[in-house]
């Protein structure tokens, strides 16, 4: 049989640190990038006698998570140790949930695809790092203790593009929730895939590997097919899929056993009894405010008249969506300012969207003036060029680059009569039907203005002028 | 008599009539305790320095902190003092210096005590003689052939040999209570959550408890309220408010209803501690209490359900010793091959037993079988005592089915050891308060212990309960040999 008459079945599992000031159990700081071991005390060292006590902040967030995908939020859940050997693991097991959970069932919308289940959603903590190097290994413990969630999805994925979109969705609702910050390289957004694969047209599901270390979106989608390709292969060529975990090797782009079923870690989970149950009240959870998720988000903005193309780039980045709803005024008008002057600068580095220069509303008093005739269409793209680069006030750039069109009517009326005067031969002509000599009068008007006439404003005068 | 053998509470009096200095009374504590630790072996290791300066600090203050304000109190080694060597009796916490003070060592501070050094224990507080100490065994005041008791047997033998008027200790399976009924003192497990871990050394998180031993009853009324009371870092303390556990003593016991369990006087419970436990039980109903026969059927398997949730609770609360922070590390080239050189090297064979049991007890496959059957006979345990308390307001029983044993006797019969805590280990699984009083001795002259239990944070009915009896009894006053002979 060919891969096609197979149907792979997919199912992944997110860690995602949260954005909690401080750790779960302890009140170190969980900001990225201190020195090795300097945000650390004897509760996340696992020094002997430390004792955990829960940050409620951490709790909110999975309620957060929880009430944004649907999920039944547990009113009593169960703290449980996991247990395993490594250097970057203090106390020699991982509080986690294991049996009752915060959250479960519940589904990610995923555009495309509809919706993808979710089994549940778990709190625990994230564990330190390993440095390796010549002079020997050391661990960082800086990130123990880190909040992270869980997220558990159901295997309804059936390709490696279809786990890239669920992933790219989930990874963009947290960022919506403001939980999590969705860094694969820096690993606060981390993924493992469960892969097996059976023949299309059967339900009953194949032997299932998992895959470890897959930190981008597209590892994730090379991991996935080269896996599905080797567990046909197997079965192809009369062998069977050995339940495994494997390695995904990112440069050859391979996947590698990394232990099997027999090799597996007991975990050996059991109640964690330095903390009491897990309660969280109906009252509670009811407090805990949920912003919109990215799909709310298209959808508000196509029914304000937006493209669809554009609300779709601009969804993609919360940032953007912020810079949109700040420059306020007509939707579709703001949606092509963010999508066309604004998305240029970002390209070509004049911008940045986590600093930006300029005060979005300006963008508003840009348009004020275009609509007044001060500025030409030309004129005002210019102006909110240096606004996006310099964030000065437009009616300073306007007078800085002398942008500003000539729309008063004495001014202009002054100059039509001077053109008319020295150009007696092509006003008769016009006068005779020649129509088409008008731009030649508007021309020698913008000649004498320095490009800065307003066209409009000057086609009436001649029009009127020559009497028509 | 000299202050510095009276009873804790006396002790405390003498420092607020001024009678003595509380310097003074630290060099006399600290003298005793050079005279006779070489035989003993309480102490592992004195903090003279920081003693002399909490003394001298107690003396210069115009008005006393508190009934603790210079007493001098020495603490089981399982506490974390900040920059003072704390090695749960343990090979592999060698050298170990704490960053930080247990909540109990900072209350105690705050509170004026005159802390004088640390004590010996079991290793990891497991171990019912102190014989697993890393450190040797300690020996009791009334016959150096043979243990305090465990595991802390230092915090029993320091009181009874009178080096120090108060110590602390810990209490996961009968800790307290058992080496205080070998030496001779009185001493208090409390209510579950009663008194923060927070600091203290794990052995089995869900049965540790953080208790008192002094001479008298209320001596240890006295240490309990100053170390109770709720703690954000532990979130199993409780928040119920701490009561004065020294002023209820006065109220008395007349008309309050005590159980005497049928199963806690059967067969292997040595004969004259039967019979001294009984005319205890005499005492307290011609103080006016009521007794009533009841029954805890299920406490026969309390053994053998707390030695699978103690130890497997230690397998995971001891998988941190693995050299890579702190403690005793290993030579080794490999990972791997340091963990099991390290671990091997750094604990003792009834650590390393245990560990393995409890290990066993949670693996994939026989979690069932054992760990959750056992949080159901725990379970059972604990509904007996509620339905035993639905009539009676405190429970009476023996600590231990024996007087103190020689030293080596069960060293190689890890079985006939544990069967030593048969009688406080239910008190544990159940979470409840309980107490041990010297009830007489036996033919041997060794002291007996009497062990009240009670509901769940009714510690003032224990105390008043043991403070009665001991009024009446007087076993408290009685000096071991060792410290007679050292003349008085
Ligand atoms: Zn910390």
């Amino acid at each position: 049989m060919p891969v096609a008459d197979f149907e792979p079945v997919i199912g992944l599992e997110v860690h995602a640190q949260l954005l909690t000031r401080s750790k779960i159990f302890c009140g170190c700081s969980t900001s990225f990038g201190a020195p090795p071991n300097t945000q650390v005390c004897p509760v996340c060292l696992g020094l002997p006698g430390a004792l955990p006590s829960l940050n409620r902040a951490a709790v909110e967030m999975a309620i957060k998570a929880g009430k944004a995908f649907g999920c039944r939020i547990a009113e009593r859940s169960i703290w449980a140790r996991k247990n395993y050997f490594y250097p970057d693991l203090p106390k020699g097991y991982q509080i986690s949930q294991y049996e009752l959970p915060i959250c479960s069932g519940g589904a990610v919308p995923v555009p495309g695809l509809g919706t993808i289940g979710l089994t549940r959603i778990h709190l625990e903590e994230d564990a330190g790092k390993n440095i390796h190097a010549e002079s020997g290994s050391q661990v960082d413990l800086n990130r123990s203790g880190v909040p992270l969630i869980e997220i558990v999805g159901e295997p309804q994925l059936r390709s490696a593009e279809e786990a890239s979109e669920y992933l790219k969705a989930l990874r963009l609702s947290l960022i919506y929730l403001g939980i999590n910050d969705g860094n694969l390289e820096e690993g606060s957004f981390r993924c493992d895939a469960n892969v097996s694969v059976r023949p299309r047209g059967t339900q009953k599901l194949g032997t299932r590997v998992e895959l470890k270390n897959i930190n981008s979106f597209r590892f994730v989608r090379q991991a996935i097919e080269y896996e599905i390709e080797r567990q046909v292969k197997e079965i192809e060529s009369g062998g069977k899929v050995l339940q495994q975990t494997r390695l995904f090797d990112n440069e050859k782009g391979v996947t590698r056993s990394m232990r099997s079923k027999e090799e597996a870690n007991d975990y050996r989970y059991f109640p964690e009894p330095d903390l009491p149950p897990l309660l969280v009240s109906p009252e509670w959870a009811a407090k805990v405010q949920v912003p919109k998720l990215p799909h709310e988000v298209l959808d508000e903005l196509t029914r304000s008249g937006v493209a669809q193309a554009d609300a779709r780039t601009i969804v993609a980045d919360p940032r953007l969506v912020e810079v949109h709803r700040r420059v306020g005024g007509d939707p579709r008008r703001a949606a092509l300012f963010v999508v066309g002057e604004l998305a240029r600068a970002v390209n070509e580095k004049e911008a940045d969207l986590a600093a930006l220069k300029f005060e979005p509303a300006q963008v508003a008093e840009v348009w004020k003036l275009q609509d007044a005739g001060t500025l030409s269409s030309t004129a005002a793209k210019e102006v909110l060029a240096e606004l996006i680069r310099s964030g000065k006030p437009p009616a300073r750039i306007v007078q800085e680059k002398g942008l500003a069109q000539v729309s008063d009517a004495g001014a202009l009326e002054a100059v039509v009569d001077a053109v008319l005067a020295r150009s007696v031969s092509e006003a008769e002509k016009y006068k005779a039907g020649k129509k088409n000599l008008l731009g030649f009068f508007v021309g020698q008007a913008m000649k004498e203005l320095k490009g800065k006439g307003n066209p409009g404003a000057l086609n009436e005068l001649f029009k009127r002028k020559l009497g028509d | 008599m000299k202050v510095d053998l009276l009873p804790l509470s006396r002790v405390s009096a003498a420092l607020a009539a001024r009678e003595v200095s509380p310097e003074a009374l630290l060099e006399s504590s600290l003298e005793r305790i050079r005279a006779l630790d070489g035989k003993l072996h309480a102490f592992l290791r004195l903090t003279e320095g920081e003693a002399r300066a909490a003394a001298k600090a107690a003396s210069q203050r115009r008005e006393r902190i508190g009934p603790l304000d210079g007493v001098p109190i020495a603490l089981k080694d399982i506490f974390c003092m900040e920059g003072v060597e704390t090695t749960a009796g343990s090979r592999i916490l060698k050298g170990y210096l704490p960053p930080y003070d247990a909540t109990v060592v900072r209350k105690l501070k705050q509170a004026g005590a005159v802390i004088v050094g640390k004590l010996n224990m079991d290793e990891f507080a497991m171990g019912s003689s102190t014989e697993n100490s890393a450190f040797g065994p300690t020996r009791n005041p009334w016959d150096l052939e043979r243990t305090p008791g465990g595991s802390s047997g230092g915090s029993a033998a320091a009181v009874a040999a009178r080096m120090v008027p108060g110590t602390l200790g810990t209490d996961t399976g009968g800790s307290i209570r058992q080496p205080a009924a070998l030496v001779g003192c009185a001493g208090m497990k409390p209510t579950y959550g009663r008194v923060s871990r927070f600091g203290v050394i794990a052995f089995a998180s869900s049965l540790d408890q953080v208790g008192a031993f002094a001479q008298d009853v209320r001596g240890v009324a006295l240490l309990l309220s100053a170390i109770a009371g709720h703690d954000p870092d532990d979130q199993t303390s409780s928040t119920r408010p701490v009561p004065d556990y020294a002023a209820s003593l006065a109220r008395g016991v007349r008309g309050l209803r005590i159980g005497v369990p049928a199963e806690y006087f059967g067969e292997g419970l040595q004969p004259e501690i039967d019979k001294a436990v009984r005319a205890g039980i005499e005492v307290l109903r011609s103080e006016g209490c009521e007794v009533k026969p009841i029954s805890l059927p299920n406490s026969p398997h309390a053994i053998a359900a707390y030695y699978i949730v103690a130890t497997a609770e230690a397998s995971s609360n001891l998988a941190r010793y693995d050299g890579v922070r702190y403690g005793h590390r290993a030579r080794a080239t490999q990972l791997l091959e340091m963990y099991e050189r390290t671990r091997a090297e750094g604990f003792g064979a009834e650590v390393k037993r245990r560990i393995m049991l409890g290990t066993y007890a949670l693996s994939a496959g026989y979690y069932d079988a054992y760990y959750l059957r056992a949080q159901k006979v725990r379970a059972l345990i604990r509904r007996d005592f509620d339905t035993a308390f639905a009539t009676v307001d405190a429970v009476v029983c023996p600590t231990s089915p024996t007087t103190a044993f020689r030293l080596g006797e069960k060293v190689d019969d890890p079985l006939a050891m544990y069967l030593n805590d048969i009688y406080t280990v239910p008190v544990n699984l159940a979470g409840l308060p309980g107490i041990s009083v010297p009830c007489g001795f036996d033919n041997k002259r060794l002291p007996i212990g009497m062990q009240l239990i009670g509901k769940p944070f009714d510690e003032e009915t224990l105390l008043r309960l043991a403070h009665a009896y001991e009024q009446r009894a007087g076993f408290a006053e009685q000096l071991p040999p060792l410290v007679e002979h050292a003349g008085r």
